[in-house]
């Protein structure tokens, strides 16, 4: 059955082929080719939805991407409801559901409408005014109130299924909007022979040729030419023509992005197609041909559903076959609505009137408009519709006053003049400039190597848009490399005629009117909202935009801002350059975050890096936690076993037998080079110059201000061959840190760096049987303390295999780092595993390495650390080489500042009780009793429960610490203050014994 | 995304493959531990940030890992010019009114 506003023989679709669809649970019947708003209107549906703020009733106003009203929920299953969907770009198919938004329980009925009523509370400016105060009342009941109240449609419950592609793309020429400007740069620049995108956001090309019935080129209509011309390009191997792809960002350097949308238009996409495909495109060249967007007139109720853009009702009718009424009032300040009035009167729809405010207008539309017999009135202006759901009539008045005509109407078509789409222009930071005679901004001074043609250009006419589109892409070709071409450029044999209209409120809704005559529809600001914030102070039309909110809904003003910014112009006696127009950002249109994402979601989100032992370690039950991009081992719980129980067990038998722990994730560097002990002089507090071939030394480096930036123990393989390790996250900044002092302040030296984190892994074997499950494995070094000292390393074979054998603790017992390549990290961790095993050895993870290190007092830099703690505050002071006169950071550590008293410094710290864990990162005080608040004079920065002490022990930063040893201090916090006694920082070991235990 | 080309290599890269590394043409002392106070306080911690014409390092992190110095103008984003490190502000940029 055919649809009630179907017009037979109208259009471009064939009537066959149909699609069932629903809205608000009620069935309808479209066609392939339809948009959701086509097929609406083909059923006489009009009213889609409500207002942001009002819930006024609303319909469509337009046929394109710049709709303000007509946004609705698509909902394809639980995980996919996309709200706020233009209703006028989604492509119908079999099948789909479509939901209203922003209305409750009801379309019709809608209990938020009382809004409307209640508009005086809700003019401009209203969120400043009315929900300041109280402060708290913002977080619990205006917020989530208003958010609830405000709904753009609702997110799905469900994770997105779809999947998003994403492609990066080069070209000579890249033409931005697929009407006849674009389709004819395209065609200059192609037959260059340069690589050319077109790109367009419709499904079809041929931008307004869809519904300029008048147009003629090549011999044929418009609209068909396009087709031609397009599936021309298309079959040149050097031109990649899009559609469905909305150019929504100009970025620096002739970058643009673009969103494909791959399958919202299809029944039923399939896995394989992704939803949307973002192309990110460097062009040598750029011909924007965006066209123009007709404004709408602003008059009282211009909101009314069944009033709409004069083109977009042409669009419905000759593109899509769809009447939007049958007895339709026209209202225009310009010559293009009368176009419409032809059409839909040629299509056998009734012209009640056109009422133009012009006083003598001539042109052949009008004259052929007068010819089929239509009204049409000189010098009036309709001020108000009437009709709520739909609206019912117009009023007509002289525009300067005078009596008043009602004349009943089921639609209005407005047309108040065309807007360039400069948005993309202006967003490659071109600058606008204002045309005074045509009253339009248009592209001024260009900051990229781009080009506007046709409609966003300024450029009237299709003969004009066609000739200037050609003679650029031609240009834009040559110039970025082209050859010249041979083809004629495409003959014009008719256009339309064209004429300027009107910027601001209509009569009837000018200075000292409280009519609602919308100038943002979508944001619900009325004429009189732009007059008030004018009145209220504000001057410039950024501040008109921010009080007002005009312009700045999801459709970025595409309708609203000229008129916005007319309004304000008149209210403050200025010229409207002088006023000046609000920035286009990006994106021209809203774009998904899916599609900005792309794959980079989930498990590809961010790299995971795995050690050498990861799958060892997740076969016995590890836990893992993430240290940068690491997973690390976090502790080996046995059946039954908690965290807490597994670290005990762990840390007990590290101190008593010996423990494996892979520390391949420390970061390091080898520092080679004849220079390299002079450079290390340079970037570490330590001397370097001294330490003999086959020892080790904790080194601390410091940042030009004195503060520490990294640690870790380095050896020297050779004199000029350093074994560098810093912290697991530091190792890239440290390495960037030495770079940058080799390559720029210090290139006389003859260094090389190498980041050798990832080639060796590091198993740590410590405990007191460490040497005895190390010892039968190793071959080519001598192990005992008088050949292999602490801190010395050597180098050999290990299960046979090359070895950088270190012996080092940090865990205060007898201990070794086993460095193997790390290809076999995993057999070598086997082999020590087997021999630590036959003693009694455990595995354990990071978290027993923190507690038995915190037991020793050695610090974590970056935990124990911040920034602004300096060796001699860390109570590492024995680590400055005093007699040195140059490294980095040494003039920093004389600042006043950081020599002066009181400074925040390491201390330990025993809770009275010793159950009490303290939390880590918890503020210290002296006084419990003072008033809040209290002053702090420093907080925990690392705290565990250690079996081995049998108690807590805590590691803090406390101001004038050192001098405060046995006081006791405070820990306040919700449940009551927890008493601490200030300590040295080593609980286990003081006198360092079981080094060589 | 900007393109940015390295001296080194030759040739522009975009910007993703870069870090920039502050202000340029700022020399570490080279008796440093005898800087005065305020002397030290311009080294280390005062920074031009101008509107307009900025002088700062860049690094090709993602490609030769090479420091190098930019010139670019913080209000368009442009890059004037790169050249290497250790090489002098230049007298004369290129686009500059003469
Ligand atoms: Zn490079």
């Amino acid at each position: 059955m055919t649809a009630a506003f179907r017009i037979s023989g109208a259009g471009r679709l064939s009537q066959a082929r149909t699609a069932s669809f629903s809205f608000d649970d009620k069935s309808y019947t479209g066609i392939e080719g339809d948009t959701l708003a086509s097929a609406l209107l083909a059923n006489g549906v009009h009213l889609v939805g409500r207002s942001f703020k009002y819930h006024r009733p609303r319909g469509f106003l337009s046929a394109g991407a710049e709709e303000p009203n007509a946004l609705v929920q698509i909902v394809r299953d639980d995980a996919r409801k996309t709200p706020n969907v233009r209703a006028t770009v989604q492509e119908l198919y079999d099948g789909l559901t479509a939901n209203s938004q922003n209305c409750w329980p009801s379309l019709a009925f809608d209990i938020g409408a009382v809004n409307d009523l209640a508009s005086p509370m809700f003019s401009a400016g209203f969120y400043y005014k009315t929900f300041m105060w109280p402060k708290s009342a913002w977080k619990n009941l205006y917020e989530p109130k208003i958010r609830a109240a405000a709904g753009l449609g609702v997110s799905p419950e469900k994770p997105d299924p779809d999947h998003y592609a994403a492609r990066y793309a080069h070209c000579e020429v890249l033409v931005l909007g697929g009407g006849a400007a674009g389709i004819a740069a395209a065609l200059a620049a192609a037959e260059t022979g340069v690589r050319v995108i077109l790109a367009d956001e419709q499904a079809e090309f041929g931008g307004s040729l869809r519904f300029e019935s008048g147009a003629r080129i090549d011999g044929q209509g418009g609209f068909a030419w396009a087709q031609g011309a397009v599936a021309k390009l298309k079959a040149m191997d050097n031109v990649r023509v899009l559609s469905r792809t909305t150019a929504f960002g100009y970025y620096a350097q002739n970058f643009v992005g673009l969103v494909e949308r791959v399958s919202d238009h299809l029944k039923s996409p399939g896995r394989e197609l992704a939803r949307e495909r973002l192309w990110q495109v460097r062009a040598n060249r750029v011909v924007i041909a965006t066209g123009a967007i007709e404004r709408h007139m602003v008059f009282a109720n211009n909101d009314r559903p069944g009033v709409m853009l004069a083109s977009a009702a042409r669009t419905y009718l000759n593109h899509y076959g769809v009447a939007v009424g049958r007895n339709v009032g026209v209202y225009t300040a310009n010559d293009s609505a009368y176009a419409a009035a032809i059409d839909l009167k040629k299509a056998g729809v009734n012209i009640a009137a056109v009422v133009d405010l012009r006083d003598n207008p001539a042109g052949p539309v009008i004259d052929e408009a007068r010819a089929l017999g239509i009204e049409i009135n000189f010098g009036r202006a309709v001020i108000s519709a009437g009709g709520k759901l739909r609206v019912s009539s117009m009023t007509v008045q002289p525009k300067n006053g005078g009596g008043e005509r009602t004349v009943p109407v089921d639609a209005i078509l407005m047309s108040a003049g065309w807007t360039p789409s400069v948005h993309l222009f202006s967003q490659s930071r071109g600058k606008v400039a204002f045309n005074d005679e045509t009253k339009r901004f248009v592209p001024g001074t260009y900051a990229q190597d781009c080009v506007s043609v046709g409609g966003c250009n300024g450029t009237d006419g299709l003969d004009a848009t066609v000739d200037e589109a050609y003679a650029a892409g031609a240009k834009a070709a040559k110039e970025a490399g082209g050859k010249a071409g041979k083809s004629a450029k495409p003959k014009v044999d008719a256009g339309e005629s064209c004429s300027r209209g009107m910027l601001g409120a209509a009569p009837g809704a000018g200075p000292g009117t409280t009519v609602k005559a919308f100038v943002d529809f979508q944001n619900d600001v009325t004429a009189k909202d732009i007059r008030q914030a004018v009145h209220e102070g504000m001057r410039s039309i950024e501040h008109v935009k921010r009080f007002t909110t005009n312009g700045m809904a999801t459709d970025q003003g595409k309708t609203s801002n000229m008129h916005g910014l007319a309004i304000a112009a008149e209210e403050l006696g200025k010229p409207i350059p002088q006023v000046g127009l609000t920035t286009f950002r990006a994106p021209y249109t809203p774009v998904t975050f899916g599609s900005i994402v792309g794959h980079a979601r989930g498990a590809l989100f961010d790299p995971t890096r795995r050690t050498a032992t990861h799958g060892w370690a997740a076969s016995q039950g590890a836990v893992f936690e993430d240290v940068g991009h690491w997973k690390r081992a976090w502790y080996f719980p046995k059946a039954g076993e908690d965290m807490h129980a597994a670290v005990n067990r762990e840390c007990v038998a590290v101190r008593k037998v010996g423990g494996l722990f892979d520390a391949s994730t420390l970061g390091k560097i080898e520092v080679v080079g004849p220079d390299a002990a002079k450079f290390m002089e340079l970037l570490y507090t330590n001397p370097w110059e001294k330490l003999e071939t086959g020892r080790c030394r904790y080194g601390i480096m410091l940042r030009e201000d004195g503060f520490i930036y990294d640690d870790g123990v380095v050896g020297r393989l050779a004199p000029d061959r350093f074994h560098v390790t810093t912290t697991t996250g530091g190792a890239p900044r440290v390495m960037n840190h030495m770079e940058d002092y080799l390559q720029t302040e210090f290139p006389h030296l003859n260094v090389w760096l190498t980041s050798i984190t990832e080639q060796w892994a590091v198993i740590a074997v410590q405990g007191p049987k460490s040497r005895d499950i190390i010892a039968p494995l190793v071959e080519g070094i001598d192990m005992s303390d008088e050949a292999m000292p602490h801190m010395s390393v050597r180098e050999g074979k290990i299960c046979g295999v090359p070895t950088r054998l270190f012996r080092m603790s940090f865990t205060g017992e007898r201990g070794f780092e086993v460095n193997v390549p790390a290809d076999y990290g995993e057999a070598v961790w086997e082999a020590l595993w087997a021999e630590g095993q036959k003693h009694g050895a455990v595995a354990y993870g990071t978290e027993t390495m923190h507690v038995l290190r915190a037991e020793k007092g050695y610090i974590i830099v970056g935990q124990d650390t911040d920034g602004t703690v300096t060796p001699n505050d860390a109570g590492l002071d024995w680590a400055v080489g005093k007699k040195k006169t140059d490294f980095v950071g040494i003039r920093g550590l004389t600042r006043s500042d950081l020599v002066a008293k009181g400074r925040k410094q390491l201390v330990g710290l025993k809770t009275k009780d010793p159950k009490v864990v303290l939390e880590e990162g918890a503020q210290i005080v002296a006084d419990p009793k003072q008033p809040i608040p209290m002053k702090m004079i420093g907080h925990v920065t690392s705290s565990y429960w250690s079996e081995n002490c049998g108690r807590s022990i805590a590691l803090a930063l406390v101001a004038g610490g050192r001098d405060r040893m046995g006081q006791t201090l405070y820990v306040p916090m919700p449940n009551g203050t927890i008493e601490v006694e200030v300590t040295g920082m080593v609980f286990v070991d003081e006198k360092g014994e079981r080094l060589n235990g | 995304m900007l393109l940015i080309r390295c001296p080194y290599c030759e040739e522009e890269r975009p910007e993703l493959e870069f870090r920039n590394a502050g202000e340029a043409h700022i020399a570490r002392p080279t008796n440093i531990a005898a800087e005065s106070d305020d002397d030290f306080e311009k080294f280390f911690f005062i920074r031009a940030n101008p509107k307009g014409v900025i002088y700062e390092r860049w690094r090709h992190i993602h490609g030769c890992a090479r420091f190098f110095n930019a010139v670019r103008d913080t209000v368009t984003d442009k890059f004037i010019m790169t050249y290497k490190a250790g090489e002098p502000k230049p007298a004369k940029l290129p686009g500059a009114a003469k």
